[in-house]
């Protein structure tokens, strides 16, 4: 009679959880940005890699002033800060001064998270506020575009406007600059070839170049299921689908359907920026209905608006519709009528 | 009215207290319109203050003759009349200031400040109140618009009255002189004095607390 006793664990529900985490959520979703950022780093050399940390220095520092602090630790811990700031970095031009792109933090987090009341409060995605606030404050700084020049050798060279003195001007002497596919596209009418175009070796900013990589970092977070698959799909077929019809209306002057898809911001948007928890819809209908309204207006904008991009403006203008669209795809209660 | 008061202290509460732009909100629009640079918000300021002393001291003189049935109309004919004074004198002696300002000098009519300030105070008090009042008011509003003015040109231009601060190679923030930048620059002091007003209130409490406590520890 030497029966020990049954061990039982006194444990009070959920007996079950789920691994997922804001901590996890936040570290798959920089996993996957990896593959395009070392791209950009590799296209642009160090200047690109020094810009992403000026950004994430901006945005990490706001959060640790403005948080509370006994909720310090915790807020930073989470990685919120730091993928902003690393988000809002792969839409800078590689060759933004690093005061310009430490504001941009600044601003991202200040204006687009903690006013708000920190993480899941904010009405807008906190780095496309960093972003639109730079693109209005430093249009020029904001538009001028480097050649990608590739490889090891040119690693360590700098652009020589990286180091510009906060609050001064950039200067005059750097003459390196080139157009974007879609500036290309829209003053002169220039296609660029699409091998170009997908693995990133043309000038703009220095993480949205490489569509296929964004694309793998988007296959990654798909298979570990943090990725709301809808709206990048809805993005892709509505721009896609528009696009066709005024391709097919007038080809000399719409561009084609790989174009849109795979130029500018449009992976890096559709896949990592609608799809942020927080500012898109909850249900799935809104998420086909968001994703389609920021499509049609990505075309829309880069079509018929002034300026050669509109994925951020897109993007800004569904998440201010996301509330609305929250409220009127709400499931039917079971057993309800209406 | 808790107590009587002095008239300083009557003018003094217009500046920071009672402030029309950060405390009541009021007068929005001139504040977000033509403060995009310190001269501009100077010239508005000064003409509001002109207008709302000006008709202040006239309704409280004439307080007891303005029937209770047409009184707001009467206001206005009162501020329509020293808006036009100022309208006329500005275009006289400068006719640059006046263009920049443009529509919104004869809108200062309707800024819901100086309505607000007749129909609250400058009615129902004696000229000596109602004058040191409009002062106060119209002091924090110039307070107000110099601090959006200001900040918006330093960051905009890298100037102030036009003297240059960082020399010919400050970048400008473009968005500070457009209306965002208004909208953003009001925001942020609004929140700041917010702030500081509930961090007022909240030291006023643990005040108290405190002195209830030593009072309970003596029972």
């Amino acid at each position: 009679m030497n029966r020990s006793e049954p061990e039982l664990l006194l444990q009070s529900a959920p007996l079950l959880r789920e691994g997922l985490t804001i901590p996890t959520a936040m570290r798959d979703v920089i996993i996957a940005l990896l593959p395009a950022l070392l791209a950009g780093f590799w296209y642009f050399g160090i200047s690109a890699l020094l810009v992403v940390i000026a950004s994430i220095l901006g945005c990490v520092m706001t959060e640790w002033i403005f948080t509370d602090k006994q909720k310090r630790m915790i807020a930073l811990s989470d990685g919120s800060a730091i993928l902003t700031g690393l988000l809002l970095g792969m839409t800078l031009p590689p060759a933004l001064p690093l005061w310009m792109a430490w504001i941009g933090g600044v601003v991202a987090i200040g204006l687009g998270k903690v006013i708000w009341g920190g993480l899941g409060g904010n009405l807008f995605n906190p780095a496309i506020v960093g972003r639109a606030f730079l693109l209005g404050t430093f249009p020029i700084a904001m538009t001028t575009w480097n050649l990608a020049k590739g490889g090891t050798d040119n690693f360590f060279n700098l652009y020589p406007s990286t180091f510009t003195a906060p609050f001064m001007q950039v200067a005059p002497t750097d003459a390196m600059s080139a157009a974007t596919p879609l500036g290309l596209m829209k003053f002169e009418q220039v296609d660029t070839e699409i091998f170009s175009l997908m693995f990133g070796n043309t000038s703009g900013s220095l993480g949205e170049t490489s569509g296929i990589l964004l694309m793998v970092g988007g296959l990654y977070l798909l298979l570990r299921r943090a990725l709301e698959w809808r709206i990048p799909l809805a993005i892709f077929i509505s721009a896609g689908l528009f696009t066709l019809m005024l391709h097919t209306i007038d080809p000399a002057r719409f561009p084609d359907i790989h174009f849109t898809l795979f130029s500018g911001g449009m992976m890096l948007g559709a896949i990592y920026m609608a799809t942020d928890p927080v500012t898109s819809p909850l249900t799935t209908k809104g998420a086909w209905i968001f994703g389609s309204g920021v499509g049609v207006l990505i075309v829309l904008i880069r079509n018929f608006g002034g300026l050669p991009e509109g994925v951020l403006y897109a993007i800004l203008f569904m998440n201010a519709a996301t509330p609305l669209i929250n409220r009127y795809t709400q499931p039917k209660v079971f057993g309800r009528r209406g | 009215m808790k107590q009587p008061t002095s008239s300083y202290q009557e003018m003094m509460k217009g500046i920071w207290r009672d402030n029309p732009v950060f405390v009541q909100v009021l007068g929005m629009c001139p504040m977000l319109a033509v403060t995009n640079s310190a001269v501009n918000a100077l010239a508005m300021g000064l003409a509001t203050l002109f207008v709302l002393v000006g008709s202040s001291f006239l309704v409280s003189i004439m307080r007891l003759w303005i029937p209770k049935q047409v009184r707001i109309s009467s206001y206005i004919i009162i501020i329509a009349t020293f808006v036009t004074i100022i309208d006329y004198s500005l275009l006289a002696v400068f006719p640059k200031i006046h263009k920049e300002l443009g529509a919104f000098i004869p809108l200062i009519t309707a800024n819901c400040l100086i309505l607000g300030r007749q129909e609250a105070f400058a009615s129902r008090t004696t000229v000596r109140f109602a004058v040191m009042d409009a002062l106060g008011m119209s002091g924090g509003f110039l307070f107000a618009l110099m601090a959006l003015g200001s900040v918006r040109e330093i960051l905009g231009e890298g100037a102030l009255f036009g003297v240059s601060l960082f020399g010919p190679n400050f970048e400008p923030w473009v968005i500070m002189i457009l209306p965002p930048g208004g909208f953003l620059t009001l925001g942020l002091i609004l929140l700041f004095f917010n702030w500081v007003t509930e961090k007022r209130r909240q030291a006023q409490i643990n005040y108290r607390l405190s002195l209830n406590s030593i009072e309970e520890s003596r029972v």
